[in-house]
């Protein structure tokens, strides 16, 4: 029964599994930066006055929110890289690499955009009836009113979306870049047979990614809560 | 909440801010029919649109035998997931309401691990790991509970056992995984539910006498059920959608008959991916569409106390997400 609970080959590897949270970092700090920006835009979309844009807006997330990552991502890889041959890079690995973050990005991006959308929903009418009694403009009241209270009201949803955007990064190692952590870890199955050891390394891991990004969010959405 | 987002954001406008309105609209309009073309036009030059990729669409032996089999095997995962999901999720929700300490805290930890690390390495975890370590249980103190348990439970999943090598087929390793990862959601949805319900509804079921049991049962229960049925349904459309994740360790669901079958035999792999999105597309907004009526009914609902929790919009599916506010209802 010993060798069920041989930490050796984690220790072992730990200079392989360690590139393989690094790639997971690097995968999840450009989505994070993407997903937020194209969030931003779909958002924008789906609350701008313009009925083509708000039902383009919704259209889109409707799509990416009822797609399977996983058909999102094959989409990305085998569809339009290996199959219509569309690039990103000259290098294979960068090229996996923008299409793996892009499919990802955007299947986050209607995530973030729905985040911020409840946000705006949660700011009372009438905070934007006394921003417009005092004589500011649309824009203005938009920027100093409006937004700063949205904003904080999602940070929390966002953090979520966040965490669950990074623990998507393993479909990304499974479909698009196999050298992430979860690809890591199917590699050492391969070479030292399977065992709960690397299984509970491995899980450890992602729990060191994923749960002080929850307590920084949960730390902000208090610190920043709009009180009502 | 307003009942739209314009509200907030836009007085109605008067005639100089139409104009302005028509103009952007217009000019929107036009990028968009432009970004349409030009990706229309992209995938004509590479001959997509040709009528022999998408005839194999039109025959009925191709949906027979090879897209409605991957379908049948997508629905299959995600309704035997879906109700051991459940059952787990009551389970664990419950007990992490126990009184006693013993209980809601391994329970406690069971989902806060389960939600914390991605769903697909517990999928790998549940395929690769047993085949690697049954010979050794085997031999050791536990063998005889392994091969009784492989015999008499697991079996009905199609884990089988030959001479100590215990081996998981691809449907058992992602219903394990999706049943472990939905569930623990799920509890804290269960749980969130319970909580829902006011405090003056526990206080006066024990004021009436009954037992702790008898309160759970009669009294917080059914309006907990009521309250959180939208976002179990919206944890149904994560599980269902997860199941593509079956796709990596090869097994045949839908995305698997539309992204290797198919495209093997007809070499359209732009078709049948553009057809299956439409399958997955549709159900999945069936099933929000469901989720966000129960919601508008459960909050009108006057059989219920409990405050409704969200069928969450937030909630980011593939690996899932949404931790504290789905289960919390942030609205």
């Amino acid at each position: 029964m010993d060798q069920l609970l041989d930490f050796g080959p984690v220790f072992d590897n730990l200079d392989k599994i360690l590139l393989g949270f690094w790639a997971t970092i690097r995968i999840a700090a450009m989505t994070a930066v993407l997903s937020l920006f194209l969030g931003t835009v779909l958002a924008a979309f789906r609350v701008s006055p313009t009925p083509v844009l708000r039902a383009t807006g919704s259209f889109v997330v409707n799509l990416l929110r009822n797609t399977p990552l996983t058909l999102v991502l094959a989409i990305c890889i085998l569809a339009i890289n290996d199959n219509l041959k569309v690039t990103l890079s000259d290098s294979e690995g960068i090229n996996r690499y923008w299409w793996g973050v892009l499919g990802l990005s955007v299947y986050t991006s209607a995530f973030v955009c729905e985040a911020l959308r409840s946000g705006i929903n949660t700011v009372p009418l009438g905070q934007a009836e006394a921003a417009r009694s005092i004589g500011l403009t649309s824009t203005q009241s938009l920027r100093m009113i409006i937004l700063p209270q949205a904003v904080r009201a999602v940070i929390a949803p966002l953090g979520s979306v966040m965490i669950a955007m990074i623990k998507n990064t393993t479909v990304v190692g499974a479909v698009a870049y196999g050298v992430e952590a979860a690809a890591v870890m199917k590699n050492l199955f391969y070479d030292f047979g399977a065992s709960i050891p690397i299984f509970v390394g491995i899980a450890v891991g992602y729990m060191i990614l994923t749960l002080p990004t929850g307590f920084l969010f949960g730390w902000l959405a208090k610190r920043m809560a709009v009180a009502r | 909440m307003s009942r739209s987002g314009a509200n907030v954001l836009f007085d109605a406008p008067g005639p100089r801010a139409r104009l302005r309105n028509n103009i952007i609209t217009g000019v929107s309009a036009l990028l968009l029919l432009g970004v349409a073309w030009v990706v229309y036009d992209r995938l004509n030059d590479r001959g997509q649109w040709a009528g022999k990729l998408w005839d194999p669409f039109t025959e009925w032996q191709v949906w027979d035998n090879l897209i409605l089999p991957g379908l049948k095997n997508t629905l299959a995962a995600a309704a035997v997931a879906s109700v051991l999901a459940l059952l787990f999720g009551v389970v664990f929700g419950l007990a992490r309401l126990s009184d006693h300490w013993w209980i809601r805290l391994p329970a406690g930890a069971v989902v806060e691990f389960f939600r914390a690390i991605p769903l697909l390495i517990l999928i790998f975890l549940a395929f690769f790991v047993p085949p690697a370590i049954s010979p050794v249980i085997a031999d050791g103190p536990l063998g005889n509970l392994q091969r009784t348990l492989v015999e008499n439970v697991f079996f009905v999943f199609g884990v089988e056992i030959n001479a100590g090598n215990v081996t998981v087929p691809a449907f058992a390793a992602l219903v394990f995984g999706l049943v472990m990862y939905n569930g623990s959601v799920l509890a804290e949805v269960v749980r969130a539910g319970v909580l829902a319900v006011p405090r003056g509804q526990s206080e006066a079921a024990y004021a009436i006498g009954l037992r702790k049991n008898a309160v759970m049962r009669l009294v917080l229960l059914p309006q907990a059920i009521t309250a959180m049925m939208p976002a179990v349904v919206s944890q149904m459309v994560v599980l269902l959608k997860d199941t593509a994740l079956g796709f990596v360790i090869a097994y045949e669901d839908l995305l698997s008959s539309g992204f290797r079958i198919v495209p093997a035999n007809y070499a359209n792999l732009i078709p049948a991916a553009i057809v299956i999105s439409i399958i997955y597309i549709g159900i999945n907004m069936a099933l929000s569409h469901l989720a966000n009526r129960l919601e508008r009914r459960s909050r009108r609902s006057r059989k219920t106390s409990a405050r409704t929790l969200a069928a969450d919009a937030t909630t980011g599916g593939a690996v899932g997400l949404s931790t504290t506010d789905a289960a919390t209802g942030a609205d």
